[in-house]
């Protein structure tokens, strides 16, 4: 009996989900451009438990990154890669830019874990942003980013290295690939996206 | 009593399958297998029972959603869940031209195969759970050792064009699934979980520097050719991309209900 009440519920939501991504893109057609992340409906919480529509971010340069509060290889590498790239931005208009951190371990990585992890590293205030959502919209958003994960063990992830910059509309302009690489190109990019607006 | 519990047990489980069959999905009993990629020192890895759709998703199949969901047609998709090489072949969004109505779907992104199965009520399937299924030939569970198991796998490889066949005239496996090999290759949920060295994007051969804990993960048997080339071309998609010999079918991890 239980099972057919998960079996029921499961199917309610997905049929729900798909309707209600058609609505949604009836509603953004007009406003959000074909390229842009603003097309995915998916919800997200930050570091202090707010939930958020990625749209609602609408209107910044986004500077995002992959990552998972364990990981004790390469992710403090790509923490440090994004520390450099916030120290370099034009200050005149580092107003518009947000720098974001999203996990890729979601069931480890609580709003809780990540306020800790934020506050550690001392990026619990703007212009830095943490977020969470389900496996599966985590899933979905690797694919947009074209970033590549696996769970190899309890606490471990294999993941693609890759620092995404999107422009106020969402769409990408640039990514910087691997670690400790130049970032010249990629802080040229943002400051001169931040600059339009 | 017990035998009217046992009477009543073996009634609801034979309309179980029949219902499951007329939904055309099989069921894919729980097991443990050693995948050639992703298990960590070659143990491993457990799937759950699931339910796996007999046939790959036909053009016709597909025609029907587009039309339920015009958002996903061949004019309307949206950049960002689809190249310019979507639905490649159709005549126009509601016209697979002159390919067959009962041949499988090609040229989708991963975006419109897996908005399709949550139109469906189902998902797409794991690379675990399409692998698990996939290493069955006709009698067996796990073919993988079999050498003509291989040789057809290898053999079809070969052939070019056998997305323009009908779905279910390859074997029927172990399972009651058709066409895991020698029709179209097949997106998985997950198929963005794949490291492997000189990976296309970049084309740097062995770039460790790209991949946190890249050297962790290794083929498990790189005499299992033919998965090798499986996940190979995983490992080259990115979730944009549609190409030809490409499609799909869903999974669901509960009975799935008919939909009238």
């Amino acid at each position: 009996m239980k099972k057919i009440i998960i079996a029921v519920f499961i199917l309610l939501f997905s049929l729900q989900s798909c309707k209600e991504n058609k609505k949604d893109t009836a509603v953004t057609k007009k406003e959000v451009s074909d390229l842009s992340i603003y097309n995915l409906p998916s919800k997200w919480t930050t570091q202090n438990g707010n939930d958020i529509e990625l749209k609602s971010l609408r209107g910044n340069v986004l500077v995002m990154v992959m990552i998972y509060t364990n990981c004790k290889a390469a992710c403090p590498r790509l923490v440090a890669d994004m520390r450099d790239i916030e120290a370099k931005l034009n200050k005149n208009t580092k107003k518009n830019v947000k720098l974001i951190l999203v996990s890729i371990d979601p069931k480890t990585d609580t709003p809780e874990k990540l306020k800790v992890f934020a506050i550690s590293n001392k990026m619990n205030q703007d212009p830095w942003l943490f977020l969470r959502s389900s496996e599966e919209n985590t899933r979905e958003f690797a694919a947009v980013l074209a970033v590549n994960y696996k769970q190899i063990s309890p606490v471990d992830f294999s993941h693609s290295n890759i620092i995404s910059v999107f422009n106020p509309e969402g769409e990408l302009v640039f990514q910087q690939e691997g670690l400790g690489v130049n970032n010249e190109k990629t802080i040229e990019t943002i400051n001169n996206e931040a600059e339009k607006i | 009593m017990k035998k009217h519990i046992f009477i009543l047990t073996f009634f609801l489980m034979l309309t179980g399958i029949t219902i499951a069959q007329e939904i055309g999905m099989a069921l894919i009993k729980e097991g443990r297998f050693v995948p050639l990629y992703g298990a960590s020192s070659k143990k491993p890895v457990s799937v759950k029972s699931f339910y796996l759709d007999i046939y790959p998703i036909t053009n016709a199949d597909f025609l029907s959603f587009v039309k339920k969901n015009p958002a996903y047609s061949k004019s309307k998709i949206k950049g960002i869940f689809a190249d310019k090489t979507y639905l490649s072949y159709w005549e126009n969004d509601f016209d697979f031209g002159s390919s067959k109505p009962n041949s499988p779907i090609t040229a989708v992104s991963w975006f419109a195969a897996k908005k399709y199965c949550e139109c469906q009520g189902k998902r797409l399937p794991t690379m675990d759970e399409w692998e698990y299924a996939a290493m069955a030939d006709e009698k067996t569970i796990d073919a993988r050792t079999k050498k003509e198991f291989n040789n057809y796998i290898l053999s079809w490889y070969e052939k070019s064009k056998t997305y323009e066949n009908e779905v279910g005239k390859t074997f029927k496996n172990y399972w009651g699934v058709y066409d895991m090999h020698g029709l179209v290759w097949e997106w998985t949920s997950d198929f963005n979980s794949i490291f492997l060295s000189g990976e296309s994007r970049k084309d740097k051969s062995s770039d460790k520097n790209l991949f946190c804990g890249s050297a962790s993960v290794n083929a498990s048997d790189l005499m299992d050719y033919a998965a090798f080339m499986r996940y190979a071309f995983r490992g080259s998609l990115k979730a944009q991309y549609s190409t030809r010999n490409l499609g799909f079918r869903c999974a669901s991890s509960t009975k799935p209900k008919i939909n009238l």
